[in-house]
């Protein structure tokens, strides 16, 4: 099967302001595919850099080196006309369904306006819109309400349907479920899972938990400093992951099991212990490998 | 599915600004006064009963009489229907003023605020020149080169002021132009001159319309006070032209200046409340929203379901019960006088050394029942009903002198955010030495001590220099130990921690739950723990209690809840748990290669 998007030894630098500071660089020698219809997870902590590369793939974050294809084609440096002809292809869902939804439009005003902005005639668009919102499990006459009219999942579920207008190949979900509440989130993903497997669009799903990328992903990269230091099959990056820091963030995160929960923070403890013990032998012998 | 079953909330009444002004009387009036004015701008003329400049020798300064109401001016010229005339110039100049302003401000504020680069560069420069220049002698200047004209001078005011246009548009374009909606509408396609006619647009026109009345008042004034000079065009009859010819003449014809003295006065007046007025109206919008979230909370009040309470087992603590909330219920008073509870009947113990969760989503009143013991409910709200017992206490209802000798000394609270509960602009050893000084009444010397030993014991690899260092030089993660250090520091019998972990990283965590355990278990404190995650209940918790709607619906051992969950709502909380859920496997139909 041929990829949809390769994303090659790609670098993100941003400038940082005032004369003769060092630029900060987010992203480095990240590659990473993505078929169509699958779902490649990207899991990583605050400052990883994994919301920086599903920037880098929508077209809002400097990209410095690499390249970003998409069905063979280079898209790391588009104009802004060229991008915008990409917006039915690649589409996302941002993290806060508070932020990502203008507070003054209706819900209306804001899923037409991708279709509007393509030339779809008003009559068409509202049609739509109806469809959109019975897709994602809303009323249909949820289009006259204002965004501050909805809960945070009914939020994001507009959010999705915004993004589904223009029938995208791709979408880049940046932590699309991390401010719901626990039943919400649940429900909210599995609309996400029963889209994709009506549709066969392909997510690039960002999320700093392990539960939730397993939950959805086929295939899983690990984030840490900007770089990507596992990748793989999903059971296998989350269920027994190889790299130390990849190990560290899954003992991490507690089990929803006392007795369970009990063993793994004893695990953890030692896999800490051993980790220390391995790097100062590393220390010993003095060789400072990695660029932290 | 409650997500499809709870309707939305009523759709909120979406009221025109222009409605609301009319029911502010303030807005009323100078709306009123403006209106009369631009209708006098627009007809006054016509409505005049002498020719504006013909003059008569008989009637100068003559004293007002039914044939000429206001009387005449100095050259004989009737006031009445020279102020008529004065209007429509006055008003029409300074709206010259006002939309040359606003067009030069506003386009350069949308252009260089959104697109930054050398534009931003050079308006933002060009800006502060002008706004360093003396606008009456660049007025001065201006009228020795084109002549004494109303509109020329109008105009160049007009670049004077926009600078007050740009700032505000800058401001606020900057603000706006990284939200995420303004990112989703660039990915949706929306060219960019859409993308601020519908996003940007919609967030400056309210202040700009603010900005706007009040620019309108300082045009009139300076143009007035530029004529009242007599650097205008004398021929034409204006409001300052006016006050020139009253103010020559004050002690022969004193009531010659109060008729452009009052025009000038209350135009600019209408228009500053008119300003005040919008802005107002523009702020309480906001309001009702918040005590509409509210209320849906209580619209299921009343019945009060059976709790599920599991027996205790062998690992649960027995002993002394230091705190004991018994049917505590925390209501906010509406301005309507009614009251929203959002604690509807909550009874819990905890024990000495024990860890108490308490679990719930977003909007259960886990929160505001830790403030309700803590007596720290944000304002309007209050203990309606129940008893907070801690040690013999009574809290329930006490006031801030019972507070006093409890709160920091006996009862310690951790809480979300770390960053925003430490003060920015202090050390984080004088944050830590200052409680300790007060209540433990002990040296600077000793506290500080204390302090770095504390701050030892919490994990800080660099006491001395966390010590001295401000709030923003360390990590959230290293903030919340400085917070739990500070918590701790007292030795408080029961430690309250809202979310503690929530803001933090999953690696970061877990070093912070290990600490809370470390020192609960040191310290043999009784910890009340609210969170709304099942993996930091499990790690740290002897007990649990699982709350809903303002009710805590289950509670018993940690290990008895997850093992066999009775309540409805509490199996529906576990079965949402992703963790150890299958992974999802390979894509279907590709070769099994990981990269």
């Amino acid at each position: 099967m041929t990829t949809l998007l390769e994303v090659k030894d790609l670098d993100v630098t941003y400038p940082v302001k005032g004369f003769g500071k060092k630029p900060f660089q987010a992203l480095r020698g990240v590659s990473l595919d993505i078929r169509p219809g699958e779902t490649v997870g990207l899991v990583g902590e605050s400052g990883s850099g994994k919301t920086t590369l599903g920037r880098a793939v929508l077209g809002l974050a400097p990209v410095t080196g690499g390249s970003i294809e998409y069905r063979g084609r280079d898209i790391a440096h588009l104009g802004r006309r060229e991008r915008r002809a990409l917006s039915s292809e690649i589409q996302v869902v941002f993290q806060d369904p508070y932020s990502s939804l203008n507070p003054a439009l209706t819900i209306e005003q804001i899923l037409s306006e991708p279709l509007t902005a393509r030339g779809v005639a008003g009559s068409q668009a509202r049609t739509r819109v109806r469809e959109l919102l019975g897709q994602v499990n809303l009323p249909a006459d949820a289009g006259d309400r204002l965004p501050r009219e909805f809960s945070g999942g009914q939020r994001q579920r507009i959010a999705i349907a915004r993004a589904l207008a223009l029938d995208p190949q791709l979408i880049v979900c940046d932590e699309p479920v991390s401010a719901l509440d626990l039943s919400t989130q649940a429900r909210v993903l599995d609309l996400f899972i029963e889209i994709q497997e009506r549709t066969g669009v392909a997510y690039l799903f960002i999320s700093h938990d392990l539960a939730v990328v397993r939950h959805i992903s086929h295939r899983v990269a690990v984030m840490y400093h900007g770089e990507i230091v596992e990748s793989g099959d999903g059971d296998q990056v989350t269920g027994a992951p190889e790299h130390p820091y990849t190990q560290r963030l899954f003992m991490a995160a507690p089990v929803p099991d006392p007795v369970r929960q009990e063993q793994r923070r004893a695990e953890r403890l030692r896999l800490l212990e051993q980790q220390r013990e391995a790097d100062e032998q590393a220390l010993a012998t003095a060789s400072p490998g990695r660029t932290a | 599915m409650t997500e499809l079953t709870t309707p939305i909330a009523p759709a909120a009444a979406r009221v025109s600004l222009l409605r609301r002004l009319l029911r502010n009387p303030v807005g009323v009036v100078s709306l009123a006064f403006l209106a009369i004015v631009g209708l006098v701008a627009v007809i006054g003329s016509a409505l005049a009963p002498y020719d504006p400049n013909l003059a008569s020798l008989q009637l100068v300064l003559a004293p007002p009489s039914p044939d000429h109401i206001l009387g005449a001016d100095s050259a004989g010229r009737d006031v009445l229907s020279r102020l008529l005339a004065a209007t429509q110039i006055s008003i029409a100049a300074a709206l010259l003023g006002l939309v040359v302003a606003l067009v030069v401000g506003v386009t350069a504020g949308l252009i260089a605020g959104y697109y930054g680069g050398w534009f931003d560069q050079v308006s933002s420069w060009f800006t502060g020149l002008v706004m360093a220049l003396p606008g009456i002698v660049v007025l001065l200047a201006a009228r020795a080169v084109v002549g004494p004209s109303v509109w020329y001078s109008m105009l160049i005011f007009g670049v004077l002021l926009s600078p007050a246009y740009f700032r505000l548009v800058y401001a606020a374009v900057t603000a706006v132009k990284n939200e995420l909606y303004v990112d989703a509408a660039r990915v949706s396609g929306l060219s960019d001159l859409r993308i601020i006619a519908r996003h940007i647009l919609s967030v400056v026109r309210a202040p700009v319309i603010i900005q706007s009345a009040i620019i309108a008042g300082i045009a009139i004034a300076i143009q007035s006070g530029l004529e009242f000079l007599g650097l205008g065009d004398m021929s034409v009859p204006t409001w300052g032209s006016m006050l020139n010819d009253g103010f020559s003449n004050i002690y022969k014809a004193p009531l010659l200046m109060l008729w452009p003295s009052l025009a000038i006065g209350l135009t600019c007046m209408a228009l500053v409340l008119l300003a005040n007025a919008m802005r107002d109206e523009l702020e309480r919008s906001v309001r009702p929203v918040g005590r509409r979230r509210r209320r849906a909370a209580a619209v299921v009040a009343e019945e009060r379901p059976a709790v599920v309470v599991h027996a205790d087992d062998a690992k649960t603590r027995t002993g002394e019960v230091l705190l004991s909330v018994r049917d505590l219920v925390v209501g906010y008073d509406k301005p309507d006088g009614s009251l929203t509870r959002v604690v509807r009947g909550v009874s819990l113990d905890i024990r000495r050394g024990e860890v108490h969760g308490l679990i719930g989503e977003s909007g259960s009143g886990k929160t505001q029942t830790a403030f309700a013991v803590l007596g720290l409910l944000p304002a309007g709200g209050r203990v309606v009903s129940g008893s907070i017992g801690f040690d013999g206490l009574e809290l329930a209802g006490a006031g801030e002198k019972v507070y006093r000798g409890v709160r920091g000394s006996r009862i310690a609270y951790v809480p979300q955010e770390p960053m925003s509960n430490l003060d920015g602009a202090f050390t984080i050893g004088s944050q830590l030495v200052e409680p300790m000084r007060l209540t433990l009444g002990i040296s600077k010397a000793e506290a500080k001590e204390r302090a770095l030993g504390l701050l030892e014991r919490v994990g800080i690899p660099n006491p001395k220099r966390t010590f001295a260092a401000y709030p923003h030089e360390i990590s959230g993660g290293m903030a919340q130990r400085v917070l739990i250090a500070g918590a701790v520091s007292c030795d408080p019998e029961l430690l309250i921690a809202d979310e503690p972990t929530t803001a933090l990283d999953v690696t970061v965590q877990a070093e912070v739950l290990d600490l809370v355990r470390d020192l609960q278990e040191e310290r043999q404190m009784g910890l009340l723990l609210v969170t709304h995650n099942f993996g930091v209940v499990a790690d740290l918790c002897d007990r649990v209690s699982v709350m809903q709607s303002g009710l805590i619906v289950e509670t018993g051992p940690v290990r008895s809840i997850f093992a066999h969950a009775e309540h409805p709502y509490t199996q529906s909380l576990l079965d949402a748990i992703l963790e150890d859920g299958p992974a999802r496997g390979a894509l279907a139909g590709t070769p099994e290669v990981a990269r």
